[in-house]
């Protein structure tokens, strides 16, 4: 996530992602410095959630996830660009066919 | 709380409004056209997207500084946490300090992810480097400067980050529209508590609310930054969507907003000039001392010393924990690997 250098006397990083409530997914709510996975999340609860904002947290090492590449977007999500037959308005229904 | 703009020179930023520095390469101009592109769309920069040096800098700049304000600005109501008048306002006064402390935390992380550390942010604060709000330079000598702080100083805060929700920079605009939800908190808990004095206080305590109006006041009005006029770096700021509204005129609406709570409140504003202005539809304000913001800007304060000091003595003694947190986490590590062998 960031191109940061690590100091040697620094926590490291941690991502933090909260589900709301029950029935929603976690999302990514920003990122954190704590000692250790434990430590990650209860500092997750004391900065993200002070107001009941999530009733689950998830806590990753930044250094652990995998991004695509910013300056190939293009290319890697081209395939997709072309292919509008992927979606339901590509298709014309009589009108007396109702919803569908 | 807010940082305000500061109108540091910045070199590589070209006052005639274009987001373009100084192209190195074809594949930076490209990249540079793609960035302008999305900036006129009003899209957003994302961490790992290309960007200009000069808008880099510029946010690390600013997003530090609002941390630093953030951080430093828990140290004058912090002072009151022991001697609120009573238990309901210490509770929410802990709260609020605490909300201060993760603003600044939000924004620190949303800084990192241009490339900066905690760490260099940190010991740009703490050597004097880094600037942070003046507003925290002054003492805050009566328990009715918590409720002033609360009203116009986060009042004006709340006036400043609105826009800043919509800046360019997506973790910078994220990180906002959090603070901006708990800033409402701030400002409301500020007014209530002031009204309590003022309805059903003693002339004292009545006298102690129009006190520290009075102190507070002009200085707050200064916190919006220079006069549109001597702030060069705005329209760099305007043009690369990080700065959405001037100075001078957030300025003036917050007079605007103010003006009707004071009568509310049933204090007087110390400016003799402040008036509305039936033809312009806003009300004209008074000269700010900006000799007095720029002395206090640059270290001059009443308690610049005081709080950097606070500041530095409580990083240092916090060594410890921060080193033996690190040190059990290790020893944890070696614990399960062996385990695991």
């Amino acid at each position: 996530m960031s191109q940061q250098q690590p100091a040697l006397k620094e926590w490291p990083l941690w991502e933090v992602f909260v589900r709301s409530k029950q029935g929603l997914e976690h999302k990514h709510c920003g990122s954190l410095h704590a000692s250790d996975a434990q430590h990650a999340l209860q500092m997750a609860r004391d900065v993200y959630t002070r107001r009941q904002e999530g009733v689950s947290i998830w806590v990753v090492p930044s250094n652990t996830i995998t991004a695509s590449e910013p300056d190939s977007k293009d290319s890697f999500f081209d395939p997709a660009a072309d292919k509008i037959y992927r979606h339901p308005t590509f298709y014309d229904i009589p009108d007396k066919v109702g919803h569908m | 709380m807010y940082t305000q703009s500061f109108s540091t020179a910045d070199k590589e930023a070209k006052p005639d409004g274009k987001a373009v520095v100084q192209p190195l390469n074809a594949a930076d101009e490209a990249r540079q056209t793609h960035f302008d592109a999305v900036i006129d769309a009003d899209g957003k920069i994302e961490p790992r997207d290309w960007m200009p040096e000069a808008y880099r800098k510029t946010l690390v700049r600013q997003i530090s500084q609002h941390a630093h304000s953030e951080v430093v600005g828990m140290l004058p109501e912090g002072n009151w946490i022991s001697r609120a008048p009573s238990l309901k306002r210490k509770t929410i006064l802990i709260a609020k300090v605490q909300d201060e402390a993760g603003h600044g935390l939000y924004l620190y992380s949303a800084a990192e992810t241009l490339g900066t550390s905690r760490d260099q942010m940190l010991e740009g604060l703490h050597s004097g480097k880094a600037k942070y709000s003046s507003i925290f330079n002054y003492p805050t000598l009566n328990w009715a400067d918590v409720g002033v702080i609360g009203w116009l100083v986060d009042g004006a805060a709340i006036m400043n980050q609105i826009p800043l929700c919509r800046c360019s920079y997506g973790p910078y605009a994220r990180a906002m529209i959090r603070v901006c939800k708990e800033e409402s908190f701030h400002q409301r808990q500020g007014y209530e508590g002031l009204l309590v004095m003022m309805q059903r206080g003693t002339p004292e305590q009545k006298a102690m609310v129009q006190d520290a109006v009075n102190r507070t006041w002009w200085k707050c009005l200064a916190m919006f930054g220079p006069p549109d006029a001597d702030s060069p770096n705005s329209a760099q700021g305007m043009r690369w969507g990080i700065k959405r509204i001037s100075n001078d005129h957030l300025r003036q609406k917050f007079v605007d907003a103010t003006v009707p709570q004071a009568e509310v409140l049933g204090v007087t504003l110390p400016d003799p000039d402040l008036k509305w202005n039936e033809a312009r539809g806003h009300h004209d304000y008074g000269q700010i001392d900006w000799d007095e913001f720029w002395a206090t800007v640059n270290g001059h304060g009443p308690c610049n010393k005081e709080r950097l000091a606070t500041r530095v003595k409580a990083h240092e003694q916090g060594q410890w924990i921060r080193d033996a947190a690190l040190a059990h986490a290790a020893k944890q590590q070696q614990r399960q690997q062996k385990e695991a062998a």
